[in-house]
Parts: structure tokens; sequence; C-alpha cells
């Protein structure tokens, strides 16, 4: 593995997952499709954080899916430490998954009950055929474990006896298991209380630093992902919107919808928050079976012009790895 | 190295730590079920122990002592061929034990691969199978009994199998249901995701996660094969005479001479009501108390 610094681990093109909607008692036929991700493309480059972000249903998770090859992708390219995986078949993304691993939202639903904790963390061991003998086998469980800072006698226990920030760390153990290149973080810490989730962002740099790990980081939280990713891509109705380092996106953000969403990150401050301005989109989420034509945020935008009706705006390269899709900022 | 961040909570009460704690809460919580589990154990023994326990062989005839009604020799009389009812009750128990308990593992069995398979393909697969279900289910279980038991003959072989496959098929429901809860789990996915092969995440995921029901199905089963051979006896499709099945009995002495000595049909349909019954009310503790929602009711 050469060390040249911007080595792109993930590369998504065009990607789209289109989920037919079919109609009819006795003759099925395809009525529509659910655009959950309509032409989404970003890179994630080794050892960074990609922050995935927007409000529920944008196909931030959906997009998380489909590239660990979970979902059908529709059209476009997923590629994968230089490798094409876009239509490899089940047999054949079998090697690739030991490098692509995911952690999990809910902490109670991500743990077999039924399992002890070394068979949960080791079964990523089994399948691969990597569990060795027994001793061997206990020992990566155990070093596992310690890694996501947990006691190595917690093997044989339960989850149930576990709280939920355990939970999580079980998870991340078990993610950890097959040594991936890229972990997909689908919601890691929204279910866990304030106090507990800085403890298991905290955890996910300190294991980056440690093994170079790479993320996709999805969250609907604006601070945690602030905190962690080092890029961040804001998706609206299966799209990106815009993506910037993280610094640049919360310092001055392009996008009216990027802009609408940091406004609505409270501040822990009654005085600050009673006064600052408000800037509020209303309505919803247009559906995803019917995006609206133009762009796709002029429905809510407070600053819609008439090209936004009609033209859909592209990507644009702002530089510097910068780039937003809004006639704003157009050439 | 990172910091031990969240101390362990107090554990809840373990699910599956020792089965002496399970009867104990059996018996705290629920003590219809505890009753009803005695009544079983009972039966069992009786079924296992028929040979040590009986005072007579089932077939021992004794012309002197027809129809002699229940005193100290004979418990619970005697029959028209002078064959004591006590022996004969135990050694049906016997059979019941038999039956039951084979025809309901061979039921649990069937609807656990078609329930699981089904349930967690799903799709096409699914949609076929369960209408082959439907079709099975919509007609008549003594039909499909009276039919395929004169064509193959009678004997309990076929009762066997017949029994398991008839209540199998109909309890691959009660499966399937479960497992498309239990499969829409994230660990079930996470399995997925590592690359896990389908017979391992049926075995290791989904399976475990559906004991419950198969418990509960498993003991009601018990229930109604048991009735249901009865049932068939009673038609003389069953286990041939002289095998001293209680469906048997009932039919044969028990209703000519049920005028004349009641305790010919008393003993054998007693028999096959306190079982049935205990059965299922152990069935039902069993469904309460396996499920993580009922705990703590009563």
């Amino acid at each position: 593995m050469t060390d040249s610094a911007p080595e792109r681990v993930l590369e998504v093109r065009d990607l789209k997952v289109h989920f037919p909607v079919m109609a009819g008692a006795l003759v099925r036929r395809q009525v529509g499709s659910v655009k959950a991700v309509d032409g989404v493309s970003f890179d994630v480059r080794r050892s960074e954080t990609l922050g995935l972000v927007g409000e529920s249903g944008c196909g931030k998770s959906t997009t998380g899916l489909a590239v660990l090859k979970m979902l059908d992708i529709t059209s476009g390219q997923v590629i994968f430490e230089g490798e094409d995986i876009s239509d490899h078949d089940r047999a054949r993304m079998r090697p690739i998954r030991r490098r692509m691993q995911m952690v999990y939202q809910d902490p109670f639903g991500s743990l077999n009950p039924r399992m002890k904790v070394a068979e949960i963390v080791g079964e990523p061991l089994e399948v691969h055929g990597m569990a060795g003998d027994r001793a061997a086998y206990r020992e990566r469980v155990a070093s596992l474990l310690d890694m996501v800072g947990l006691l190595p006698d917690m093997a044989d226990r339960y989850p149930h006896e576990f709280s939920g920030g355990q939970r999580q760390r079980i998870g991340i153990a078990r993610a950890l298991a097959l040594e991936p290149t890229l972990i997909i973080c689908d919601e890691p810490v929204s279910a866990l209380d304030v106090s507990i989730q800085a403890q298991v962002v905290n955890l996910f740099q300190d294991l980056q630093e440690r093994l170079g790990l790479t993320y996709i980081f999805i969250a609907h939280d604006l601070a945690v992902v602030r905190h962690i990713s080092h890029r961040i891509a804001v998706m609206y109705l299966g799209r990106i919107v815009e993506i910037a380092s993280s610094s640049e996106l919360y310092g001055s953000p392009l996008h009216p919808y990027t802009e609408a969403l940091l406004a609505a990150i409270p501040i822990p401050d009654p005085a600050i928050e009673a006064t600052r301005p408000q800037q509020i989109i209303t309505g919803e989420v247009p559906s995803a079976m019917r995006p609206p034509p133009g762009c796709r945020f002029h429905t809510r935008c407070p600053r819609v012009m008439d090209v936004c009706r009609s033209v859909d705006p592209p990507m644009r390269d702002m530089g510097g790895g910068r780039a937003v899709a809004c006639h704003l900022h157009g050439a | 190295m990172v910091a031990i961040a969240d101390t362990v909570r107090p554990a809840p009460p373990a699910p599956s730590s020792g089965s002496m704690r399970f009867i104990a809460r059996l018996f705290r919580d629920k003590p219809l079920g505890a009753f009803g589990f005695v009544i079983c154990v009972i039966f069992l023994f009786c079924g296992l122990f028929a040979d040590l326990l009986a005072p007579y062989g089932y077939n021992q005839i004794s012309p002197i002592n027809r129809l002699k009604p229940p005193s100290s020799t004979f418990w619970l009389g005697t029959d028209n061929l002078g064959r004591d009812m006590l022996s004969r009750c135990l050694y049906g128990a016997q059979l019941s034990v038999i039956i039951g308990l084979s025809a309901a593992a061979l039921a649990t069995v069937v609807s656990v691969f078609v329930g699981i398979v089904s349930g967690y393909l799903g799709g096409k697969f699914d949609m076929v199978m369960q209408r082959f279900v439907d079709a099975w289910m919509s007609f008549p279980d003594l039909i499909i009994l009276i039919v395929v038991v004169s064509v193959v003959g009678p004997g309990m072989g076929p009762v066997i199998v017949i029994l398991g496959l008839l209540y199998g098929i109909g309890g691959s429901r009660i499966i399937r249901g479960a497992v498309l809860s239990v499969r829409e789990n994230a660990y079930v996915h996470a399995a997925q995701s590592t690359g896990a092969s389908l017979p391992r995440i049926l075995w290791r995921h989904i399976l475990p996660n559906v004991m419950a029901p198969v418990i509960v199905l498993f003991t009601t089963r018990v229930g109604a094969v048991i009735l249901a051979e009865s049932g068939l006896a009673f038609l003389g499709l069953g286990v041939p005479p002289p095998a001293p099945t209680w469906g048997g009995m009932l039919s044969g002495s028990g209703r000519s001479f049920m005028y004349l000595a009641p305790w010919l049909a008393l003993a054998p349909g007693l028999c096959i009501t306190i079982v049935v019954y205990a059965i299922n009310v152990f069935g039902d503790a069993l469904r309460d108390l396996l499920d993580p929602r009922m705990r703590g009711s009563r």
C-alpha cells in the first residue's frame, strides 16, 4: 500500500437507487419509482471521514447501503479501492465485504440477543475462515474488545447485560474484526444519550488515528458531524447539494439548504437563542416519486429565482474540493 | 487505550440461565401452568414406566373378572374381557406419549423448516409456499386423516407421519410470522453485510430468535396430536387393537358397555381430557413466560 495522501478509497459516480412502486392486484405492473438516490457522486479519501447529512428520507442511508451493495444499484458506479463493484454479484462481493463494514444506529437491534459478545464480535472471523484455533480466536476477540474500551472478560456475557453505549462499542468491535478499510457508520450515535455520544465519537476518532480507517459518517445531528468529519456532503431529496470541508461548510455555507440546516442547530444559550435571526424553511420534503422539476429545493427555498423552477442546477466545482449545486453560485 | 466508558448496569434476570430458575418462575407466576406442568410430568412418567407401574399386562385376560367395577384389586375396574383398566390406561399413556411426542416433534421440524425458509427468503418463493399452505389448511384435518389412513392403512407409523405433516404445515404460519419480524433486525443485516452464508444466518440468527414460538408450538401440538390420535382411534383408523390406545378404548369396550360399566368410557375419557387440558395450560404459561413483553405480568 503506497502512502500517497489523497488516495481514493471510494469513488461514487452518478449513483442512482430507485425502488419500483408496483400496483394492481392480479397483474402487477410498475407505476413509478421512488428515487431514493438520484445521481450522487462523491469521493472518499483514505483515512478521512466524509459526513453525510440531510433530513429524514433524503437518501443518506440508502447511499450507504448501496455503497455496501446491500441494495441493488439502478445505475451509476461504485469504485472501491480501484475496483468497480457496481455489477458484482453476491459471490464476488464476499471477499470485498471483508474490507467494508457497517456500524448501525440501533444499539439494541444490531446485536443478536441470543449470542454472546465473543460470538458476535468473532462471527465475521468465522464467516471469512479467519477464526483459527480456539486460543487465537479468544485472543483476537479479547484484543478487539480492548480496542473499543471493553474488558476482555465481557466476552462471555449477553448483549442485554450492557448499556447502549457499550452495545455500540460491541458493534464497532464487530465491524473492526476483519480489519476493514472503510466503515459506514449509519447514525451510530443518534440513539445514545448526549454524554455517551461524545465518548463513542471520540472512540471513532481514536480508532481512525490508530488504524487509519476511512469513514462515511451518516447523521442528522450537525454538531456531531462537524466534530468528526473532515468533509461533509449535504443531501436533499436523493441528491448532494453541497460538498465541502467541514470548516468551510460551517463557516460559509453556500447552498440555501445548508444555510437553513445550520441555522436549525440550537445554540445552548437561551439569550442568544432568543435573539438570533431565525431562518426557517417551511413545508415538507416533496415526494421522491415525483421530485419537482428544476432545482429540487425550489419549492422550499427562501431565495428561489425563476430559473430554479425549470433548470436543474448542475454540481459546480468551486475550487478547493468544494462543490455546490445552486443557481446562486453559477459561473 | 480508551477508558472504560460506561459502567456495567446491573443485569436484568438472564432469560436462559438454567431450567430450574425457569420452573421456579413458572410456579411463582403461573400457578395454573405449573399445575399443567405437574400433570404433564406425571403423564410422561406413567408413559415411560408403564411396564413397571401397571399391575397387570394390558392384554391380560381374566374371564372371571369381567366388567368388574373399580375396587381395591382393579382400581379402575375391568372391561368385558376382564382386562384391568388401570393397566390399559397406563399403557395407553405410553402410546400417547410416543405418538404425541414424535408426531409433535415431526410437526415442529416441518413448521420450523417451512416457516423459516418461506419467511426469510420472502418474495415469489414465499408467495408460492404460502398459497400451498393455504390450500393445505383449507382441507378439514379429519378428512385428510381419514383418506390417508384408509389408503396407507392404520398403524403407529402412518399415524405419526400424517399427524406430523398435517400439524406441521399448518403451524409453519406461526413460525413464518415470527421470522418476518426477526429478519428485519439490524443484526441479521449485519450478518448479511459480512457475507455470512444463508444456512448460517438461518441457523445462528433466525432460529435462536424464534425459539419461543417454536417451544410453544411444540407443547400445544403434543396436546392436539393426542386428541387427534384419540379421534382417529375412535373411528377405528388409529393404531389397531389390541393396542390400548385411549381413543380405541373409548370406541371399543367403552361405547358398547357404557350403560353397564360406565368406568370403561370414563377412565380413558378422563385421561384424554386431563392430559390435553394440562398440556394446553402449560403451553399457554410457556408462551407467556417466554414472551419478554409479558415479563412481570401475571
